[in-house]
């Protein structure tokens, strides 16, 4: 019955995944608390159940008791938007990434691994989380604050100018392995090697963008505004503010299992095509790594002035971003 | 410029060094009620009331504390001792001693002007009560004796004596 294959299994399985991702969500923040604690010779939240597992728990009944209130001359339906979109731009990319090297076929229908394989699964992903800066600016236009306004334009500014580099890395991985689609990329990596060796200025620039696109330290001079009561985010509170928090981990898992697709080798491994969890389990480990040290970045470098950061970004990311683009061209070319 | 990238990195990396040094180190927290807190012997915390190794209370009600505390927070009623009812020896003793923690600011001139001993300041610090009238302690809460399991005294003081307090000789 066809309708089950191409209706309701793609169904169930983006339920799944964003679940799974939200619920991700939750723990990582407790997992970043614990290992951020860690690194600065504490013990993280241990109190809220055993080690400190209830905490998230915690601070979603907390987020939801918060008061909620709409700014009396604020636009109403853009408000309501823009941490509505903050969130979905962050999942809608995961539509695209493989998750394991085979389908698994239950009741003689498969689910398969990538729950869209368009082969232009990159430009998707760039262009989806391009649409994360909106957020940002319909969250501080609505606000009804000049202070939150201009917040909101610093901040959609850095999440505008790290793209370029991000952009610049992405075409030089498509320059590499000749293909835009997602399980072609990994394939080529499954086939010569993985794209770290071959790209490492690549991988280095676009670790760098996600951190800056995901507004992470040491670039969450954004996110850090509202504590001086002039970001974006000011006059959301509740859960309208945890959609924020939470666009903003999502978007930390997002670019993270992004790289270990692009450059890591995904779910590729020693004997990933055999056992079919095998491969997920590689892509779980990589993607663990990676936020693992987004992590240790965010407790070691201390925050980046926004002019450091632009300064940062067009006269140092975006010519290196070029020259690894034009270099890599020349010895394609040969 | 080449420097100053090479530079930049090498110390970003050098942070992350430390970090990751520190994540692999015992944490220093002291997790409070769990772990015990150790404090010196004259710490002043929670006030006390002692009584005499015969069972008499060593508080005669002379509200010498009352009207040594900065803050007016103890509030003192004497009241003649009987034979029948002997509660400290002596003539009088307390019938109401109440002391507003509130109020208090630990100074310890109550102790130090107590002609008994009877008032003194011992070493719990966690005070924290869900009701406000709560934290006016009454006598009978005052008069039983009070260790609690979390605090531990040091027993590691080094007294430097001073032979003045000159700087100059």
């Amino acid at each position: 019955m066809d309708w089950i294959q191409s209706l309701l299994i793609p169904v169930v399985y983006s339920i799944l995944l964003v679940v799974i991702l939200l619920t991700g969500f939750a723990y990582l923040s407790l997992v970043e608390r614990k290992l951020v604690a860690r690194f600065t010779m504490r013990f993280g939240p241990n109190r809220a159940g055993p080690f400190g597992l209830l905490q998230p728990v915690a601070d979603a009944l907390k987020m939801m008791f918060k008061e909620e209130l709409l700014p009396t001359h604020a636009d109403k339906w853009v408000y309501l938007l823009a941490p509505i979109l903050a969130i979905s731009t962050a999942i809608i990319g995961w539509a695209v990434f493989p998750l394991a090297s085979q389908g698994l076929s239950l009741l003689g229908y498969t689910i398969p691994p990538v729950l869209a394989d368009v082969n232009v699964g990159l430009l998707y992903v760039a262009a989806v989380t391009s649409i994360g800066s909106y957020a940002v600016v319909l969250a501080g236009w609505s606000s009804d604050n000049k202070y939150s306004l201009l917040g909101a334009l610093r901040a959609s500014a850095q999440l505008v100018s790290y793209e370029l580099p991000m952009g610049l890395t992405l075409v030089a991985v498509i320059l590499v392995t000749g293909t835009m689609s997602m399980t072609k990329i990994i394939q080529f990596q499954i086939d010569h090697m993985w794209l770290i060796v071959l790209q490492p200025i690549a991988f280095i620039i676009f670790f760098i963008a996600g951190l800056a696109e995901s507004n992470r330290s040491p670039f969450d001079l954004p996110e850090t505004e509202n504590e001086l009561v002039s970001g974006f985010m000011t006059e959301y509170g509740g859960i309208r503010f945890a959609s924020f928090a939470m666009g903003e981990y999502i978007h930390v898992i997002t670019f993270s299992a992004l790289t270990a697709i692009l450059f890591l080798g995904g779910w590729s491994g020693p004997g990933a095509e055999s056992i079919p969890f095998l491969g997920l389990l590689y892509f779980f480990v990589k993607t663990a790594v990676m936020i693992f040290t987004v992590i240790w970045v965010r407790a070691s470098v201390p925050r980046v002035r926004y002019d450091q950061l632009m300064r940062f970004c067009w006269k140092f990311l975006m010519p290196l971003a070029l020259l690894n683009l034009v270099i890599t061209a020349i010895i394609i070319a040969l | 410029m080449i420097n100053k990238i090479f530079g930049g990195s090498y110390q970003i990396l050098r942070a992350m060094g430390v970090t990751l040094k520190y994540l692999f180190k015992k944490p220093v927290t002291n997790q409070f009620p769990d772990e015990p807190v150790l404090v010196y012997p004259r710490f002043r915390g929670r006030h006390v009331l002692k009584r005499h190794d015969n069972g008499l209370e060593k508080c005669i009600g002379c509200s010498l504390c009352a009207a040594a505390c900065p803050t007016q927070c103890i509030r003192v009623e004497a009241a003649e001792n009987t034979e029948e009812n002997r509660r400290s020896p002596g003539e009088r003793y307390a019938e109401v001693y109440e002391i507003n923690m509130l109020r208090c600011i630990f100074c310890g001139y109550c102790a130090e002007a107590c002609p008994t001993g009877a008032i003194v300041l011992e070493h719990d610090f966690a005070l924290a009560e869900y009701d406000r009238w709560d934290a006016i302690y009454t006598q009978d809460r005052l008069l039983e004796p009070h260790e609690p399991k979390y605090i531990q005294i040091r027993d590691d003081e080094v007294f430097v004596p001073q032979e003045s307090w000159r700087v100059t000789k």
